[in-house]
């Protein structure tokens, strides 16, 4: 049994939106594999809640005319890893989906509930991160659409409105055209787990496959939120493709991480799988690419 | 031959269809909820509590606390009852506690007309409390100025035992000894059943009935009795399927608990169901262990003496207590035999931890890591053959143990290993695997264990079977010991089958205990069920048949003992001919105008035996060093299990006791906060089973021994499994990588660590 003081069902996303304003302090639940387990804890018991549960228009995959992928936040784990357009274009967040939890979960849990529970084990989170997402949020005074990492805030925090909601994740054809990606989900176990550490590289090869044009790194769990290493991607754009410049991307990756210890790791095992792991996305988007390893 | 065979359990379309019924299944209509309000501290004591908001909720029945309940004491084990006071448990458990020695101990409770209500009141709860230093680890707990547990336990002792065969001191002065010298560490870890402990309690006619996830209804029902000090006899338990136990519901939970709280309620149905986080840290766990062995050896490998320290971490409270690091100290003198000498010394130690008790294996598991470790390190300074060393010392065909009486009858160890040793190539993987460099690396290792049935002599063994006869010839069969998922009641069934005669789908097993109608059994423990339950069915069915056999020759007009059961029908015993079913025989006697007789049978047997029970398991694994990550590639077990009676079932019960040791080898352990005594990880997410995808396909294979002392040539295998995968996966990484890991679980963070600390991770 489930502490809930009440339940609005939203009709559409105008009406959730109304929902939101009328009621401010009640939580949106959407698949609820985060939110019911916070109210279970205790965290939310008594919380009122918004379901948009029922909104199909905001489930799916579509591509704009200029190319850019529309992520509808409503898509479960499970869509997102069987849809063509994104097994094309970003396989890489295909195979972060699939990572996330058992099937069950990946069923009924959301792409877009992933993001806005600003959790930074999210396995989405840090490759959407990777790819330069944005997000695009309507609220009572319409639409705006700002970057992932501006929404995301901090821990458990994202920057959504008074009466906003989430209503779709987007990556722009330059952002995803010729990159190829590779996410790694360092746990304890290999099933129903969260992320000790997530790293989501991709790169963008020369025509040659000699050099790296472009490389974006991403952490889950290095930080409060998911973050880029700027460093590392630095250590690697428009060098060659060589092991030295794995070597000085994974190096260079040390950086701009701050990890601690606590019960969960110890702050030395942490920067081991940086490095470590830093090192294989590397290598497998290198492989991806096409690129001579 | 209804034995031996794999027929389907008797209760498989039941569960399967979602149609038997468990505790959750079996509640009254309108029952009330309980909840549990736990301390959040570890050691102390509750001065005060204010229930005065809780009180004011909406749907509140009743709150208790630890100050308004009977203060008498009540063991919790579930051990058989002993008549003599110097065997009996230790009594140190009440209903609720203002002397709170666990941070999660029971302080009040609420009963309210549903969870949600319950929940609230228990957050408006206000608690006041004295806290006291608390202390977490056995070793510190016994040192002095240690912060004291109980009364009358001085140095937090719960007991100490050794024994020393030969004399050990004089023994290690020998010449040319050499000498290896470790210490051992394995964790706290849970059971992880599927269903969470819970019950439902309600008077009826001035008697209390709990039905209760329980593998011992007749010993919950006396240790209810004792803790609410009340008749026996005004107590029921009700049994139903249970959703596994491995030994947690081994022990009186929170039974007595609800017993008591209906009585508040005037005998409206109470539900008392735990959370998982709340049978993580409030029901049992495994015990954690510390062990310092000392081997003085021979430079051809021959142990000359050994001598083991042993500290277990009892925990805030007695439940099974001594009986586990007890049993280690008996698998060390027994496993590997000395040429001169074998001291023991162990201790059980209490700290302000949740309470350990039975575990599935029983403080097996737990000596088998820390001894199979240290062996295989003698075996590689040595540079020797890992099977080869065992073979020199471990025990022999024909060892006798004068306590229990246990007599090795066969070259179980010896076979078993060929069968194990076979099926993963040892030799060759093992020449294979040597020398390797790089940051991926292959390994293969094995370990042996001992195991023993039942828990004579140290406890009574007895059974009791009830048959009763249908008109058409089949029969019900009730019996104490239980089905805990594990096919007991699929087995029974076989074995009454085959020594009545008749065929197996015509016994129906009365698969739940109810102490008001079950014949008394103490329940399903000690990997006890097929073989001191089966020495009562083999008793009973042949009164059963006797009586059978009796009223067919009145009706045939010819002597019993010419008369034989063939599969359901009567024969003669020199022709075969069939004369009438048994059927026919149950029909005619119980609507007889001259003879009537209901035909039953029912009879206790006590059992003066014990058998041994050993196997070996082979483990190859590949280790990622940079990650610390171990894949197991290959793995099996290999049992002397006796005969077996549904080698399918046998295979499961195997798989599952594997897949248990490969998370107490790589992944599982309870943690506790050190500032505050709290648990860290108890809930499924951060307590670490590993899933389906972190197991390689479990190979189960058996060695046939009949055992004879035993009613159908069977012995231990409930337990066993678990014991010997997680030291052959240590042995395996340390061939893989050279780097021998003394704790377990194996987890990344020790490997990471160990790795660096040897070099390998730089």
């Amino acid at each position: 049994m489930y502490d809930i003081s009440a339940i609005y069902e939203a009709k559409s996303v105008s009406d959730a939106v109304s929902l939101r304003v009328e009621h401010p302090d009640a939580v949106i639940i959407a698949g609820g594999s985060d939110v019911l387990i916070k109210i279970r804890e205790g965290k939310l018991s008594g919380a009122e809640l918004i379901s948009i549960y029922k909104l199909d228009e905001l489930r799916g995959v579509s591509m704009d005319d200029d190319g850019t992928i529309r992520i509808l936040p409503l898509t479960s784990f499970s869509h997102i890893t069987a849809n063509p357009i994104l097994r094309e274009h970003m396989l890489v967040l295909c195979e972060a989906a699939d990572k996330v939890g058992g099937p069950q979960i990946r069923n009924i849990g959301t792409i877009g509930g992933n993001i806005s529970n600003g959790v930074t084990s999210a396995d989405t989170a840090s490759t959407l991160h990777a790819w330069d997402a944005e997000v695009e949020l309507t609220g009572p005074d319409g639409v705006r659409r700002i970057t992932l990492r501006e929404y995301q805030v901090g821990a458990g925090r994202v920057d959504l409105r008074p009466g906003e909601l989430l209503t779709a994740i987007l990556i722009k054809k330059e952002n995803y055209e010729g990159y190829f990606g590779h996410y790694i989900k360092y746990s304890m176990r290999s099933a129903m787990d969260i992320a000790t550490l997530g790293c989501s590289v991709n790169v963008k090869l020369s025509a040659d496959k000699t050099v790296f044009e472009d490389v974006r790194v991403a952490f889950g769990v290095a930080a409060p939120t998911a973050i880029r290493s700027h460093s590392a991607e630095l250590a690697a754009k428009g060098k060659p493709v060589c092991e030295e410049t794995f070597m000085a991307c994974a190096d260079a990756a040390l950086n701009d991480v701050t990890p601690r210890t606590s019960w969960r790791a110890t702050k030395e095992f942490r920067l081991q799988l940086v490095h470590e792991l830093t090192l294989r996305a590397l290598r497998e988007s290198v492989r991806l690419a096409g690129g001579v390893l | 031959m209804s034995i031996g065979k794999s027929v389907k359990r008797v209760d498989a379309y039941d569960k399967v269809t979602g149609r038997a019924r468990y505790t959750d299944d079996f509640y009254e209509k309108k029952y009330l909820v309980a909840k549990i309000l736990h301390s959040t501290i570890a050691n102390g004591r509750v001065i005060r509590i204010d229930t005065s908001e809780a009180e004011k909720i909406d749907g509140v029945v009743k709150i208790v606390t630890c100050f308004d309940v009977p203060q008498n004491k009540f063991p919790t084990a579930g051990h058989p009852w002993s008549t003599d006071p110097a065997h009996q448990d230790v009594a140190d458990k009440q209903l609720l506690t203002s002397r709170v020695r666990y941070y999660g101990d029971d302080i009040a409770a609420v009963i309210a007309v549903d969870e949600v209500v319950a929940k609230r009141a228990l957050a408006a709860i206000k608690v006041e409390y004295e806290e006291y230093p608390f202390v977490l680890d056995p070793i510190e707990a016994m040192q002095e100025g240690a912060p004291q547990l109980h009364e009358n336990f001085k140095n937090n002792i719960l007991a100490h035992s050794g024994y020393e065969n030969g004399n050990y001191e004089e023994a290690i002065k020998q010449e040319g000894l050499l000498c290896y010298d470790k210490w051992y560490s394995v964790p706290t870890v849970q059971h992880c059943h599927i269903e969470n402990a819970g019950s439902y309690a309600y008077m009826e006619n001035g008697r209390i009935v709990v039905v209760s996830s329980t593998q011992i209804p007749h010993i919950v029902r006396r240790v209810v009795a004792q803790a609410l000090d009340i008749p026996w006899g005004n107590v029921r338990i009700i049994k139903p399927y249970i959703g596994g136990g491995f030994g947690n519901k081994q022990d009186a939970l929170y039974e007595p608990l609800n017993a008591y709280l209906t009585t508040l309620v005037g005998g409206r149905c109470v539900k008392l169901e735990l959370t998982r986080e709340e049978t993580f840290t409030c029901t049992r766990v495994r015990h954690a262990m510390r062990f310092h062995i000392t081997t003085y050896y021979r430079p051809d490998g021959r142990f000359v003496a050994r001598r083991l320290e042993g500290f277990s971490c009892q925990g805030a409270y007695a439940s099974h207590g001594h009986g586990v690091i007890a049993k280690a100290s008996s698998a060390f003198a027994q496993l590997y035999n000395d040429e001169l000498a074998t001291k023991a010394d162990v201790y059980t130690v209490f700290t302000n931890k949740p309470a350990a008790g039975a575990m599935r294996a029983y403080g097996i598991p737990q000596i088998t890591f820390a001894m199979e470790s240290h062996v295989e390190d003698i075996a590689k300074s040595l540079g020797m053959d890992p099977v080869e060393f065992r073979r020199i010392n471990m025990m022999k065909e024909g060892f006798y143990d004068a306590f229990s009486k246990n007599r090795n009858y066969y070259d179980s160890l010896g076979e078993c290993i060929k069968k194990g040793a076979a099926y993963i190539d040892f030799e060759k993987k093992r020449k294979e695997y040597t020398n390797q460099t790089g940051d991926i690396r292959r390994g293969i290792g094995m370990s042996i264990f001992w195991y023993n049935t039942a828990v004579w002599p140290i406890s009574l063994e007895a059974s009791s079977c009830r048959l009763v006869l249908n008109q058409d010839g089949s029969v019900q069969l009730q019996i104490g010991e239980t089905e805990i998922g594990q096919g007991a009641d699929t087995a029974f069934a076989q074995m009454a089958a085959y020594t009545i005669g008749i065929p197996f789908e015509s016994v129906h097993v009365v698969s739940t205990q109810d102490t008001d109608i079950t014949p008394f059994g103490t329940g399903a423990y000690a990997s006890r069920q097929t073989y001191v339950g089966g020495m009562a069915i083999r008793q009973s069915a042949e009164l059963l048949k006797d009586k059978i056999l009796k009223q067919a020759a009145r009706i045939a007009n010819t002597e019993a003992d010419l008369l034989d059961i063939e599969n359901g029908n009567i024969v003669r015993q020199d022709t075969g001919e069939k004369l009438m079913t048994v059927g026919d025989v149950a029909t005619e006697a119980l609507y007889s105008m001259t003879n009537a007789e209901h035909i039953t049978a029912e009879s206790t047997h006590q059992c003066t035996s014990n058998a041994f029970s050993m196997g070996c398991a082979f483990a190859e694994v590949e280790v990622d060093i940079p990650l610390g990550k171990v894949k197991i590639l290959k793995l099996i077990n290999v049992h002397d299990a006796g005969m077996l009676i549904n080698p399918q079932l046998a295979e499961a019960q195997v798989h599952g006791g594997m897949s248990m040791s490969i998370g107490y080898g790589l992944y599982e352990t309870l943690q506790y906060d050190q500032n505050t005594g709290k648990p860290l990880n108890g809930n499924l997410l951060d307590y670490k089973l590993p899933t389906t995808m972190d197991h390689p396909h479990l190979e189960a294979q058996f060695v046939e021994f009949y055992e004879p002392t035993s009613a159908y040539g069977t012995k231990a295998l409930g337990e066993p499994p678990a014991v010997p995968a997680a030291p052959a996966i240590r042995n395996a990484i340390l061939q893989a990588t050279g780097v021998g890991i003394d704790e377990a679980p194996m987890t990344p963070h020790v490997l990471f660590k160990r790795f660096s600390e040897e070099g390998l991770i730089k």
